[in-house]
């Protein structure tokens, strides 16, 4: 599987053969090399998911969260401002945050007792006339900042380059689906509150992008559970559904079931969960939007999207992709939360848990196709995995985007396209050293 | 254990006070070591039927990420009542739960048993297990801390609580689709 690289450095040439337009070659997920320009082009380059606002409330508020390997730590500081810092001390190195999260204007770290505020800067180093006295700490680093801090609807992303498209290029039509999601809650808010179930999985972190809009799967991976429950969603991705597999340019592309839930046209129907049960959160609604157009946000639903490269909302729940090693991924798994809805919100953290995480009812059986397709794509022969489905009648939707059916491999296909835009920059420009150097300074 | 924590949000009734008049003969450690003993037994040969028996109809069974956090509103990596360790059970029997297609292979062992008290109607047993799960990936260790909550019944003992507390609880996790 690695004939075709080796465990060289991975050429742009090399890597255009690689992706085509109806088929990818098994080594883009096993070869470490590719893994490691994935992490150099994609993870440390472009815009990457890190957390929520909501998670830091307060100023001084901090939470550890994760660039791919990265270990980043998400800081309020006490004008508000969120920032996003290396865990990596400027002395030796060592991480300077050690709890999960917590409340503090400053991280001293544990090693020779530097300390460093939540902004970053360094405040200050034990017996400093070994740096000449205070004057000669000016000449000592702080802690790494992520150069990029931009954030959607309270959705904090980060890109570890100092230059490059703009967050709200990088999201295109994804932002208006983020909208979408915040229109649930009745204050426009969504708010993530819940904590993460962190579900690892052995395998390559593109089998989960790739699978996030698959809508070809449910049928067959989660029939056990559609089965038993009497669920509805096999049926939404069935050659009868009205449901598109929708490309969204940038690497984003979303499964849209609107047209599903609206010929259910039941507010709320879509989570499966009827109006008698959540009776104050449809008041607020109706009572915040209108009647007419609060009932239209409760029919029309929350959007499934993947937002390339690591953030997946599926409808009540959120992940966020963490690729560790070229066959080692972890998933951070919500509830998404709605501010000013605790009567839906509860609802929503039982169904997650019953749904997602290493016990899910529906997410040990795709983290179980993830892990043997991963040993699948080890085998030498055929070589390639097929991305041809639906190729031949894809059209062109109202807005100007590519559609598919409801199980067509649009997605997959639209996926890699830009994958290739990231991994196969212009040569002349040759942006990556500039990357790494803004990675690591 | 929270009372909210006991009436999950869709359909479990809320505890009862207990089914007999409120006299409980104590349940013993050798007695409960023997309950849990069998338990595991079942659980490890995937005796699906027979350890769904095993539960009341209050039943709560529950492996917490934070054991602190309030599961109506934080996540967990189970949080079963009756109903859904149902589905749970129905889903395995299916067939076509792939992650536990093959069945893991598992052996564990139950030590430590201690009887904590009584909560009515209800004798509070704490324990450490650990368990060794293979399959095709490989073979992965599992440990945690569990509390059983243990009633006398008319069909003899039956629990109405299981939590588990993995030592890894609050870390990346691979699949945990056996009965824990």
């Amino acid at each position: 599987m690695t004939t075709t690289l080796g465990s060289s450095r991975p050429t742009p040439e090399g890597l255009r053969g690689l992706v085509q337009p109806d088929r990818v070659h098994g080594s883009l997920y096993t070869d470490p090399a590719i893994f490691a320009a994935e992490l150099e082009r994609i993870w440390y380059s472009t815009w990457v998911y890190v957390g929520h606002v909501s998670e830091i409330p307060r100023p001084k508020d901090y939470v550890r969260k994760t660039i791919g390997p990265q270990q980043i730590v998400m800081t309020r500081d006490t004008d508000g401002g969120v920032h996003l810092l290396q865990n990596r001390c400027a002395h030796r190195g060592n991480l300077v945050c050690e709890a999960d999260r917590g409340h503090s204007g400053s991280f001293r770290c544990p090693y020779h007792g530097w300390t460093f505020s939540n902004t970053g800067d360094l405040l200050g180093a034990p017996f400093n006339q070994g740096y000449g006295g205070r004057e000669g700490l000016k000449e000592l680093g702080g802690l790494a900042t992520v150069p990029r801090v931009g954030i959607y609807r309270g959705f904090v992303f980060g890109s570890l380059a100092a230059e490059g498209p703009t967050l709200e290029e990088h999201l295109g039509a994804a932002a208006e689906r983020l909208d979408r999601l915040a229109r649930l809650s009745p204050e426009g808010e969504v708010e993530l509150t819940a904590g993460f179930v962190q579900h690892e999985v052995e395998a390559n972190w593109k089998m989960l992008v790739e699978n996030e809009t698959d809508g070809y799967h449910p049928q067959f991976v989660h029939s056990s559970i559609f089965s038993i429950s009497g669920s509805s969603i096999g049926d939404l991705y069935s050659d009868k559904s009205t449901a598109v597999t929708r490309a969204l340019g940038g690497g984003h592309s979303e499964n849209d079931l609107a047209p599903e839930f609206r010929r259910l046209g039941v507010p709320m129907g879509w989570a499966g969960t009827p109006e008698s049960k959540i009776p104050d959160y449809v008041a607020q609604m109706r009572d915040v939007y209108g009647t007419e157009t609060g009932d239209e946000i409760m029919i029309n639903g929350s959007p499934h999207i993947m937002i390339f490269p690591n953030l997946f909302v599926a409808e009540i729940q959120l992940f966020s992709i963490q690729p560790l090693a070229v066959n080692r991924t972890v998933q951070h798994v919500t509830a998404i939360q709605f501010k000013g809805a605790p009567d839906l919100n509860r609802r929503l953290v039982t169904q997650c848990v019953g749904s997602v995480g290493p016990a899910g009812m529906l997410l040990a059986d795709d983290a179980e196709m993830y892990e043997r397709n991963q040993r699948g794509v080890e085998q030498l022969r055929p070589e390639w995995l097929d991305l041809r489905r639906g190729l031949g009648r894809e059209t062109t939707d109202d807005d100007g985007y590519t559609i598919g059916t409801a199980t067509d491999e649009t997605s997959m296909r639209s996926m890699w396209s830009h994958y290739l835009t990231l991994m196969d920059p212009q040569p002349a420009t040759a942006p990556q050293e500039s990357t790494v150097e803004g990675a690591q300074a | 254990m929270t009372v909210a924590a006991q009436q999950i949000v869709d359909g479990t009734p809320a505890p009862t006070a207990g089914n007999d008049t409120g006299t409980v003969t104590p349940i013993g450690v050798d007695e409960a070591a023997q309950f849990l003993y069998r338990e595991a037994r079942l659980a490890d040969a995937h005796e699906l039927d027979a350890w769904e028996a095993l539960w009341t109809d209050d039943a709560l069974y529950y492996v917490p990420i934070d054991d602190t956090a309030d599961p109506m509103t934080s996540m967990s990596i189970i949080f079963d009542n009756r109903g859904r360790i149902a589905t749970r059970i129905k889903q395995l029997h299916t067939g076509r739960r792939h992650a536990q297609r093959p069945p893991s292979r598992l052996c564990r062992t139950v030590g430590n048993v201690e009887v904590l008290g009584v909560e009515g109607t209800d004798t509070v047993v704490t324990s450490v297990v650990q368990i060794v799960e293979s399959r095709e990936r490989g073979t992965r260790f599992w440990a945690g801390r569990v509390t059983h909550k243990l009633r006398r019944t008319d069909d003899g003992l039956r629990m109405s609580t299981k939590k588990v507390v993995l030592v890894d609880s609050d870390r990346p996790l691979l699949s945990l689709s056996f009965l824990v």
